[in-house]
């Protein structure tokens, strides 16, 4: 019985091997979610690779003649699924790997990785984080096989505190977030950072909720008001994020709320009008930010993937940054490609992307931006065809989101 | 008594089944096959501590994970505690300290939950179910919140026999071990005094009762070491990967385990086994090849609990009991005949949901991505052809299988009945 | 005071949508004893059909046609699917619902997308019905109360007043004398089970667009409506009448205190040590799992119910 599954098995697994390097040259395994709950956030990260790999790489030569090409696999969101997943990409030849989504999949694609590494080191695999913020990532549990190309939670809200700072209409602060890591580091940094920037600004509340629980946030909202809040700070994302917004909508709430995650995968679409002059995001990167080459590439994007929004300039940051390492290195070593993006510094569309060599962390300059309508001005494009878009408020430079890590990296 | 329990023949079944199980990765060498040999050795034990309640006691639970997950967790802090200041235990016996740990879960958390049973006790296992995955998010400090807990599983002084349980295929060697010893000591508990009262409770409480037994003990009993084998199974899952988050105690965790323990069958011993390692399967190699898995999964579940709710190990049951009456020979060619329409339907069943999704959820993603990249090249699903074709391919199967299906269905039919009045 | 009257119009607003999703489960289960695990996959199978009716016609004409293609799929599932998984049991009858859950999301993934749709309210009911102590009451959330207020109306004058409502409740409490009484009990039940989803379809009619129509909806409250339904009691609409606006207003309610379970204890003279995770959860952070306790001590200490007839 047993015997005939292991057949079937390696039958399977030879077939993928076919299938999956048939051109590639230079692979990258994109493991994420691609089925499940959270399938359109992985769905949409992994076209936007492959776009950016083809448009951004391939069609201007390649790595040293190569082709670059990204590969899906489906971790279902779950950590432990995600070690399969790189166990299965490993046997397929691939050296390097990226992941987004889910903080437990990326500390745990970390610990696998720096275990693999110690263990086979003349087979070494390179992890490349495009999106999960966790900051311990770069800090306590940071690696030498870990680049993150996203900022992380304490420099986001480095960011957002900043502006706030400025801002002295800003006197009552609510707090509300998801129960979980994400939501309490959120909590945790906003309470320190003004209580350091702006002592006359009040916490009058600070709520979290089970995530992904509440279906009317109505009660939440009812809250909010009650305390004299003018400005709510969030973490919170997908649909926990858009019931927010809507709620306080219907309730007349007018407070401003800061976020993290307003700007894609759903939510504008989601939050539609509700959002109008209340919602604030900070991002890498939004439709208008006034960047030539990126908004063509965004609008190509949209035109050729009905539905699907082009979110994550930072792919495309780090899709041009990992060729340039290779191309630099003239190897396709996972380690001499890690040696190659350290300190490397990367001229991109909003500025410059700098590689921190100490911690791996990647700083870029990053805009807040306000949820209204789109007027085809400073409101060119609208956001998921919801007649709103983005609109600039204030640019924080790389410099000023930099702030000091404790990791202490081991070298190879 | 143990003469019975371990005959020759089950000697050698097992041990068969345990050379087998250390024979694969050593044939096959891809640390792909051995990872997910590894999981599945782990399912195995998890699904056989859950027929301990739906097949043998008769309790139907929906916070099974609770056990398993707290075996999980407890591991991973004592492997931590060992990892800093030593101490007498090593990895290899950590999956003791897990089994203690669901045990202790389930001496708590049972007796809440078995003083009833049927949709009470449903119920209130999807409530606790439900708490509890709550309150793995809401306390970091021991469930580690979104990151989980993590830890090495390279720790501790003298080392078995020299293994350090680092490389994945002595991983693995530790999980075919744990999960030989449970499988064992699950069986013999089939035959105890306490494994003949729970089936007693399951299929007649009241003559239970009168009999003098206390149901409820039963209920408890049967929980408690049900939890057992579920923390050692959760003990396993934290050595295996390294890291535990809190998914492992939720909801969609207790689901599989039902799923898998039903699809394989819950009326005999070795029905969860076969389950385990089938939607192991599915989930992890099917899942590589299409991104439509989960609609054959669901469509697969439902034609089980349709068509074969005693699950696969009593399909393979009938068949034994034709093979040892000397009726198997007459079904073959009726199976041979019913196997080329079926594979039509399915045939064009795929090709119909293969397309859909090709068209339907855009660019293909996935390592399946060749194969929907070829229908796009191939086929031109905005055209009627293909999907015309499909119908077709699908239609005619249908056709076929009902007419030839029903001819197998008479031969059955009468081979059962030949069975049954060979027996009465 | 403002807060408390907010609070409870929110509570019964989400209540009654509650009781709308666990009347139809009620009716199925109790009669059936089936957990319909694919309730709540009904429910957004209504949102979905009325979003697209909308697109085509409107939000009116689906308000009235989504249930009704809810129903009549539900029908369909009872007829062709759950009649013969009855034959093997319960457990059978469960995992098939079970089974079908996972496979209705799965439809709705391919044929709808995996991200929300632009489910809208239509404009005549979007905007404020009335202003209390500064807070808007959206004119929405005032039809929704109509709406399950009526359906409760027409459901009640159905099981008192019509001969098939009398058989129904008849069958509610006793089945087996119904069946011994001649009736066909299979028909009853078809038409039980397309009554009870097209109501939750008709749940996610007006919910579908009150919240977000999107794949996860049905996972969201699937749990939540089984709660209300075993504290309510089986057999006993009334009984989940009572439980629903009871988990809606606890729900609300509970958010607003700010408490911990250190100050909980401290009402009742403990002190509790310092520190410990446990001791600095508030009330607020614990309030969506506070239904899932309750279920678990009405079970506990009262196994039929707040008002059911009889157990399991």
């Amino acid at each position: 019985m047993k015997n005939k599954f292991a057949k079937h098995l390696a039958l399977g697994a030879s077939a993928l091997l076919i299938g999956g390097s048939a051109f590639a040259q230079v692979k990258i395994a994109y493991i994420d979610p691609l089925s499940g709950p959270f399938a359109n956030v992985g769905e949409a990260g992994l076209k936007g690779f492959k776009e950016a790999a083809e448009v951004l790489v391939n069609q201007k030569g390649g790595i040293m003649g190569q082709k670059l090409e990204f590969t899906g696999f489906d971790n279902k969101g779950s950590p432990q699924e995600t070690q399969i997943q790189l166990k299965a990409a490993i046997d397929q030849g691939f050296r390097f790997v990226t992941l987004g989504n889910g903080s437990g999949a990326a500390h745990s694609l970390i610990d696998a990785v720096n275990k693999w590494n110690a263990r086979n080191p003349d087979k070494t695999v390179l992890f490349f984080n495009y999106a999960a913020v966790d900051p311990t990532l770069t800090n306590e549990k940071c690696s030498f096989w870990h680049f993150r190309f996203d900022a992380n939670t304490e420099m986001k809200m480095e960011a957002i505190s900043n502006f706030m700072e400025k801002d002295k209409k800003i006197k009552k602060v609510f707090i509300i977030g998801q129960d979980y890591a994400h939501g309490h580091q959120v909590a945790k940094y906003t309470k320190e950072m003004l209580a350091k920037k702006r002592k006359d600004i009040k916490i009058v509340g600070e709520d979290l909720h089970p995530i992904g629980r509440v279906k009317d946030f109505a009660p939440y909202i009812a809250k909010i008001k009650a305390s004299g809040a003018d400005t709510v700070v969030t973490g919170n994302w997908g649909n926990d994020l858009s019931l927010l917004i809507k709620a306080a909508k219907d309730a007349g709430l007018k407070a401003r709320f800061f976020t993290y995650y307003a700007g894609g995968l759903g939510t504008p679409q989601a939050m539609g009008a509700a959002g109008e002059n209340l919602v604030l995001q900070l991002t890498e990167w939004h439709m208008n930010v006034p960047t030539v080459s990126t908004e063509k590439f965004a609008l190509d994007f949209n035109k050729k993937y009905p539905g699907v929004w082009f979110y994550y300039l930072r792919v495309n940051n780090m899709v041009q940054m990992v060729a340039q390492a290779m191309n630099t290195a003239k190897s396709t070593d996972p380690k001499a490609v890690a040696l190659a993006l350290e300190d490397m510094r990367f001229k991109v569309d909003t500025g410059e992307v700098w590689m921190r060599k100490s911690d791996h962390q990647a700083m870029q300059p990053l805009y807040i931006s306000i949820f209204s309508k789109a007027d085809g001005k400073t409101v060119k494009h609208d956001s998921e065809g919801t007649g709103y878009g983005w609109k600039t408020l204030a640019t924080i430079s790389q410099r000023d989101s930099q702030l000091p890590t404790s990791c202490i990296m081991e070298r190879p | 008594m143990n003469s019975a329990v371990f005959n020759h023949g089950r000697l050698l079944l097992w041990g068969g089944f345990l050379a087998l199980a250390f024979a694969l990765p050593l044939v096959f060498k891809s640390g792909f096959l051995v990872s997910l040999l590894c999981q599945i050795g782990i399912m195995v034990v998890f699904a056989l501590s859950y027929n301990m309640l739906l097949g043998q006691t008769g309790l139907l639970s929906f916070g099974h994970a609770v056990y398993y997950g707290i075996g999980a967790f407890v591991t991973m802090h004592m492997l931590n505690i060992i990892g800093k200041d030593g101490g007498p235990l090593t990895t290899a016996l950590l999956p003791l300290v897990g089994g203690l740990a669901g045990m202790l879960a389930g001496v708590v958390l049972g007796y809440v939950t078995t003083k009833k049973a049927g949709t009470t006790f449903a119920m209130i296992s999807l409530g606790i179910g439900e708490l509890v995955a709550a309150c793995a998010l809401m306390f970091p400090g021991f469930f580690g919140g979104e990151g989980g807990v993590s830890g090495n599983r390279v720790v501790g002084k003298g080392n078995l026999l020299g293994f350090t349980w680092g490389p994945q295929v002595e991983m693995y060697g530790l999980i075919v071990l744990w999960a030989f010893l449970a499988t064992v000591a699950m069986f013999a508990l089939t035959q105890t005094p306490l494994g003949r009262m729970a089936n007693a409770v399951r299929d007649n409480p009241e003559r239970a009762e009168f009999v003098g037994y206390d149901t409820q003990r039963v209920r408890y009993l049967m929980l408690i070491l049900s939890g057992l084998f579920a923390g050692i199974a959760g003990s396993l899952t934290a050595l295996n990967y390294e890291i535990v988050t809190s998914e492992t105690l939720n909801a969609h965790t207790s689901g599989v385990v039902l799923l898998m323990t039903f699809v394989g069958g819950i009326g005999f011993f070795y029905g969860p086994i076969i389950g385990a390692i089938l939607i192991s399967v599915m989930q992890i190699v099917i899942g590589g090849m299409t991104h439509a898995w989960l609609l054959y999964f669901g469509l697969f579940f439902l034609f089980m609990v349709l068509m074969a709710p005693g699950g696969i190990a009593s399909v393979i049951a009938i068949q034994r009991n034709l093979w040892l009456a000397g009726l198997f020979g007459r079904m073959v060619p009726h199976y041979l005949a019913v196997a080329l329409p079926v594979l039509i339907l399915l045939a064009g069943l795929v090709g119909l949901i293969e397309m859909s999704y090709a068209l339907l959820a855009g660019e293909g993603v996935g390592a399946g991505d060749t194969a929907t990249k070829v229908m796009k090249m191939e086929l031109h699903l905005n055209t009627p052809g293909p999907w015309l074709a499909a119908l077709g391919v699908t239609a005619a199967g249908l056709v076929l299988t009902r007419w030839i299906g029903g001819r197998t269905r008479a031969a059955w039919n009468s081979a059962l009945a030949t069975l049954h009045g060979d027996k009465s | 005071m403002e807060f408390v009257v907010i609070s409870l119009l929110n509570g019964i607003t989400y209540g009654l949508l509650l009781f709308m999703l666990s009347s139809g489960l009620t009716l199925i289960f109790s009669m059936m004893g089936i957990l319909n695990f694919a309730h709540a996959s009904f429910y957004m199978l209504g949102a979905y059909f009325a979003y697209q009716i909308s697109t085509w016609v409107g939000f009116w004409p689906g308000l009235l046609v989504a249930p009704l293609l809810v129903g009549a799929v539900g029908a369909a599932v009872e007829r062709y699917g759950l009649r013969r998984a009855h034959r093997f049991g319960h457990v059978a009858e469960l995992l098939f619902t079970f089974g079908l859950a996972f496979l209705v999301e799965e439809v709705v993934h391919l044929i709808w997308g995996k991200t929300s749709v632009d489910y809208k309210i239509p404009v005549e009911l979007d905007g404020t019905l009335f202003t209390l102590f500064a807070t808007d009451f959206p004119i929405y959330k005032g039809f929704m109360m109509l709406v399950s207020v009526g359906m409760l109306v027409a459901l009640y004058a159905l099981l008192t007043r019509t001969r098939i409502g009398l058989i129904i409740q008849a069958a509610l409490t006793k089945p087996d004398m119904v069946e011994a009484l001649g009736h066909n009990v299979p028909r009853i039940f078809m038409l039980v089970f397309g009554g009870g989803t097209a109501l939750a379809g008709l749940a996610g009619v007006i919910g579908g667009n009150a919240f977000i129509t999107e794949p996860g909806m049905a996972a969201a409250v699937g749990s939540i409506v089984f709660v209300v339904v075993v504290v309510g009691g089986l057999g006993s609409l009334g009984g989940a009448f009572v439980a629903s606006l009871l988990i809606g207003c606890i729900q609300t309610f509970s958010i607003a205190l700010t408490i911990s379970i250190t100050d909980v204890f401290a009402l009742i003279g403990v002190t509790l040590p310092e520190g410990s995770q446990v001791a600095r959860l508030t009330i607020t952070q614990l309030a969506p799992v506070l239904p899932y306790l309750l279920m678990v001590a009405i079970l506990i200490f009262r196994p039929r119910g707040l008002m059911g007839a009889r157990e399991s």
